[in-house]
């Protein structure tokens, strides 16, 4: 039985590939056989995750307490520089300058992509905005939520702050960022289930020391960063008490 | 132990104050009128130790109290308590996280230069193994109709 691989759903689809090749240069590096299985969104993920299917995951932040806690998974690594940020945007020709302008029961675009939305709608709280008194509109990516908003049919959406970035000029020149969120503290990570724990040490040298080989780099690159950095226990622990301090936050 | 506030860092015009702190330690505090806005989009985040003494804190928490993370590693979370915070209201949160809930509230804050500012604050326990090693606290931008609400309860409090 291969150990099944599997990455957030949020990622940027300019890195499909980078995973593919990831996966394979995994299983080469490690010899172990390692499959990658990709889910459409957030739910059937979970699903897998809960019926153990999962044994290596890129996991969003808002999992991680799930995944450590009732799952047994262990960190391994980080993107460096990998933060998720947030983004809150308007139609550029929208009348709100500040978040207190939004009024209750605002149209707010959205993905299911659950850590950005909770850190859109910690930046919604300071106009008096939350869950129980905006109207969500669900977007399947982000492309969706820019037309939404370029329309008129939401007045404000919550975008990944790399997403966001990476459109084109053209989209980027009828929206407007009315707060850029900088978190700097939550980020993906690579975890491991039980089922491959006592090979946790190994894997991670293996995975810090990618970026000391071309072929390394070049799996690296097509990932779209540098290098892994290590996420010990306390580290995740933490990440996982500052999501808790957020995520029911009302 | 934490010092007495110095008139030397303060901005402006200023008031007296001696607080009680935690531990019945007393503290001189002088404070302004002055309000720093909060940040768009930031967290400030701390984490003490079990008797509140700070053992880490982001660049945004050094940043808004205005003191250097030296100044603040060591100290009691307490060095940014300003006078019209209800003693109250921290006796409420120390009883929740002693109680490992969560604690979440509107809290104004005293700068080193005097000024103050305001946060939605949310404090946790951090459990490891079962046992309370520490508390980690995270801050974020409240609204303004919220911090109305808390001059009005906080001052009918303190009177």
């Amino acid at each position: 039985m291969p150990n099944i691989f599997t990455v957030s759903p949020d990622f940027t689809p300019s890195h499909l590939s980078g995973w593919y090749i990831f996966n394979t240069w995994l299983q080469r590096a490690t010899n172990e056989p390692i499959r990658l299985t990709l889910y459409d969104n957030f739910f059937n993920q979970r699903q897998a995750i809960e019926e153990d299917v999962i044994d290596l995951i890129y996991a969003n932040p808002y999992d991680a307490a799930m995944l450590v806690r009732d799952k047994n998974f262990q960190p391994l690594v980080k993107p460096e520089g990998g933060h998720d940020e947030a983004i809150l945007v308007v139609n550029v020709d929208s009348q709100v300058q500040d978040v207190a302008d939004l009024k209750t029961y605002s149209i707010v675009a959205v993905t299911d992509d659950p850590d950005v939305t909770m850190m859109g709608m910690i930046m919604l709280e300071a106009g008096d905005l939350d869950n129980n008194n905006v109207r969500f509109l669900p977007c399947m990516n982000y492309v969706l939520v820019a037309k939404q908003l370029i329309q008129g049919n939401a007045n404000v959406g919550i975008f990944l702050a790399e997403a966001f970035d990476d459109m084109s000029n053209f989209v980027k020149k009828q929206l407007r960022v009315l707060v850029r969120g900088q978190i700097g503290i939550i980020h993906h990570s690579l975890m491991m289930g039980s089922k491959l724990q006592e090979k946790h040490d190994q894997i991670q040298r293996i995975l810090l020391d990618m970026n000391n080989n071309d072929k390394g780099r070049k799996v690296l690159e097509s990932l779209g960063f540098e290098q892994w950095l290590v996420v010990d226990d306390e580290e995740m622990e933490f990440m996982i008490d500052l999501m808790d301090t957020l995520v029911t936050g009302d | 132990m934490i010092n007495d506030m110095s008139p030397d860092d303060i901005d402006g015009e200023y008031k007296e104050a001696t607080l009680i702190l935690y531990g019945n330690i007393t503290r001189k505090v002088f404070f302004s009128d002055r309000e720093i806005p909060y940040p768009d989009g930031k967290l400030i985040v701390s984490r003490t130790d079990l008797d509140g003494i700070i053992t880490h804190v982001n660049k945004s928490f050094v940043d808004m109290s205005g003191y250097e993370e030296a100044e603040l590693i060591g100290m009691p979370h307490s060095i940014l308590r300003h006078p019209d915070m209800p003693s109250v209201a921290f006796k409420d949160l120390w009883d929740t996280v002693h109680g490992s809930r969560k604690w979440q509230g509107f809290v104004k804050n005293l700068r080193k230069d005097g000024a103050y500012y305001w946060v939605k604050a949310t404090v946790i326990p951090n459990i490891r193994k079962g046992k309370i090693v520490g508390y980690t606290s995270v801050r974020r931008k409240p609204s303004r109709t919220k911090v109305d609400e808390s001059i009005r309860l906080y001052s009918s409090l303190t009177e």
